[in-house]
């Protein structure tokens, strides 16, 4: 009895005491993950409300709305997306939403390229043993996943010429086959992953059954592997959609991506500050939502693999 | 190349079953010797038509390309026909592999081509072998080799970004609220376009004038803020930026590796008495090792290709001390329109990379051995 209680006594003691040292610990650890979380937020908020402001707002380096400043529509009027413009006709909206286009296109064209070649391969080489001359799995798997070091400028100049040739300089479909190029290895990764994370006695399951290798893949496995498809489509698309080097080498006016639509206008001196921030806000914007929205998927992309 | 995988889905079943019929395999031999023929005979006519010798009035290659699509067609056909189910196997790697030849093989041996040569796309007369000229240029262009130089300091700068977010991986992976909020907010950075960032950060948050962080430098002492006129800041500034847009994409592979690891290791070790600052050196730190090599060399190769934030922010410079390999390759381009100039070093850089991180894995992998 005696033992018991000096025991209860020692376990509340100590209690007490991480206690305390837990609150000061817990009040420095929220102070740095709101720090941080300010850093990764304000060029965003910065961007956005100067798209609002007009100019003696931004050289007097005014940041709260309504407080500091009158917020207006100024940035997003002159690309011809305000409430006030948006029926009018616009130039600038003309070329925003043509590039807008042209970058929804080669991103998701891409990216969907990508993960239906990179699925096909990766389940492969998760499922069945190859042999090609002297290379095995393991050498074709090391082919595909070493195309990853590839810096993009090794292919561009080559690229440049090679398409002036084929004439798909200035086309979509010949941006679209190198982004493909570019994200594939990452697409195998992840999907190679997924594969191995199912296992074969499903599969073996279904031939017992008599479905054949295709049906089995298709009618089994890739429901499975859905998660991890749309986690791979994502990571896809956010690098399409960012790319910018062979963007700017490899397009001039009908393929040309928002990112080189944006590049073009930083570059011209004396441009609008209020254009610029609402310009650039519209290119970030579709990432914005679904960095919010579909987080999730991304974390599982990027973590796919790197952990076991 | 999909096609092919349509084509032979609905055969699927009665091919499998006569794998070993002796007509199925003499139409397959045909099908690819067919398929092989028209790639043939279309590159000799194309060849036979760029030299000029018969005029078949091609305008462009792309023929090519279309007899390279038919071929890749007919190969995956005749795989099927001629080996039944194994063939059937062939067919998921076929379309990933053929791509992977067609648009990284062929260009790398092309590259290898022009790299000999003096082609500038702005002369009039075209492309001429010149030998081992450029690499004897190569090793006088102190631009290209301050480049490399460049490219060893952003690499040094890899250890303090991952410092840095392994330490926001360790407050995440702490018992607190709102961890989902915070994820989220944090891992934005990764998604913003470098080119929109070098606008949002580069010039507008540093410009001297109005800029929210030279205000900021100003209120702290420094009395002309300026991120881009004197080399070592401007290598800073190129650098901080960048760490802003990829420290998410290590700190989340790093909160992983920690939500993966078992929670009873240190908590064992709190018990035995050990200190939170023991326990992460002890602990913590070594498991994460596999994760934490994962993630640096993911980190490394993606720097190496780092190129658009200098090109919108400085252009390389002041006088080139920004400049990282790709980019001053691009201004190779566009500044003197030098293909074959510019194809060589990308040459070069290539196989510098290849060395380094052949070296580098290998390396990791002895000392990784070491410790298990």
């Amino acid at each position: 009895m005696a033992f018991g209680s000096a025991a209860i006594s020692i376990g509340k003691d100590q209690s007490l005491r991480g206690g305390t040292r837990l609150t000061l610990g817990r009040i420095l650890i929220y102070a740095a993950l709101i720090v941080w979380s300010f850093i990764a937020f304000f060029p965003l908020y910065w961007t956005i409300s100067t798209s609002f402001k007009i100019a003696p707002d931004v050289t007097q380096g005014h940041l709260i709305p309504w407080l500091d400043f009158e917020p207006r529509w100024i940035g997003w009027r002159s690309i011809g997306l305000s409430p006030d413009s948006i029926f009018s006709t616009s130039t600038v909206r003309d070329e925003f939403l043509d590039r807008f286009g042209n970058s929804v296109i080669t991103a998701l064209g891409s990216a969907l390229l990508a993960v239906l070649i990179g699925s096909l391969a990766a389940y492969g080489l998760s499922r069945f043993t190859y042999r090609f001359l002297w290379l095995r799995n393991k050498d074709i798997s090391f082919f595909f996943l070493s195309q990853l070091i590839l810096p993009p400028v090794v292919f561009a100049l080559p690229f440049l010429v090679l398409y002036k040739e084929l004439a798909l300089l200035d086309t979509t479909i010949g941006l679209m086959l190198l982004y493909t190029l570019s994200v594939l290895p990452i697409v195998i990764w992840i999907m190679r992953v997924q594969f191995d994370t199912i296992p074969i006695e499903l599969d073996e399951a279904a031939m017992v059954d008599g479905a054949s290798v295709w049906a089995t893949f298709f009618r089994i496995i890739l429901p499975i592997a859905l998660p991890g498809m749309v986690a791979a489509l994502i990571i896809a698309l956010i690098l399409c959609w960012n790319e910018y080097f062979l963007a700017s080498l490899l397009t001039s006016t009908d393929a040309k991506t928002l990112p080189v639509m944006v590049a073009s206008q930083t570059g011209s001196q004396g441009i609008n500050w209020w254009a610029m921030a609402a310009l650039s806000g519209a290119q970030i914007f579709p990432l914005v939502l679904i960095g919010i929205f579909l987080e999730r998927y991304i974390v599982k992309g990027l973590t796919a693999g790197a952990v076991k | 190349m999909e096609e092919a995988a349509a084509l032979k889905t609905d055969a699927t079943l009665e091919i499998a079953a006569s794998a070993t019929d002796p007509q199925r395999r003499k139409l397959g031999r045909l099908i690819l010797w067919g398929g092989s023929l028209i790639l043939v005979v279309v590159i000799a006519a194309q060849v036979l038509d760029s030299i000029g010798a018969i005029d078949f009035g091609f305008k462009t290659w792309r023929l090519v390309a279309y007899a390279y699509l038919l071929w890749s067609v007919a190969l995956g056909a005749s795989q099927v026909l001629r080996r039944g189910e194994p063939g059937l196997r062939a067919l998921f790697i076929l379309p990933a592999a053929l791509f992977t030849v067609a648009v990284v093989v062929f260009p790398t041996l092309f590259g290898l081509s022009i790299a000999f040569t003096n082609w500038n796309l702005q002369a009039a007369a075209g492309r001429q072998f010149n030998g081992v000229d450029n690499l004897v240029t190569m090793f006088h262009d102190s631009f290209f080799w301050n480049a490399l130089l460049n490219m060893v300091y952003y690499m040094i700068a890899v250890v303090f970004e991952y410092a840095i977010a392994f330490g926001l991986a360790l407050l995440l992976n702490a018992d607190i609220r709102g961890r989902r909020f915070f994820r989220v907010l944090f891992l934005l950075p990764f998604m913003l376009s470098p080119v929109a960032v070098s606008w949002m950060v580069g010039k507008s948050l540093m410009e001297t004038r109005f800029g929210p962080i030279a205000a900021l430098a100003r209120d702290l002492g420094w009395s002309n803020p300026a991120f881009f006129t004197s080399p070592w800041i401007a290598r800073i500034s190129i650098e901080v930026m960048d760490a802003w847009i990829w420290i998410p994409f290590i700190l989340i592979l790093l909160l992983a590796g920690l939500q993966a690891m078992p929670k009873e290791v240190t908590e064992a070790a709190q018990v035995d008495g050990a200190s939170s600052w023991q326990s992460f050196w002890k602990i913590t730190f070594p498991l994460m090792m596999p994760v934490s090599v994962t993630a640096i060399i993911l980190r490394i190769i993606f720097k190496l290709k780092l190129a658009d934030l200098i090109i919108n922010v400085t252009f390389g410079g002041p006088g080139g001390a920004t400049d990282t390999v790709s980019s001053y390759i691009y201004r190779v381009y566009r500044d003197r329109s030098n293909v074959g100039y510019g194809t060589m070093l990308a040459m070069v850089y290539l196989v510098i990379i290849i060395v380094f991180i052949t070296m580098l894995l290998n390396f990791v992998n002895k000392r990784m051995q070491k410790i298990t």
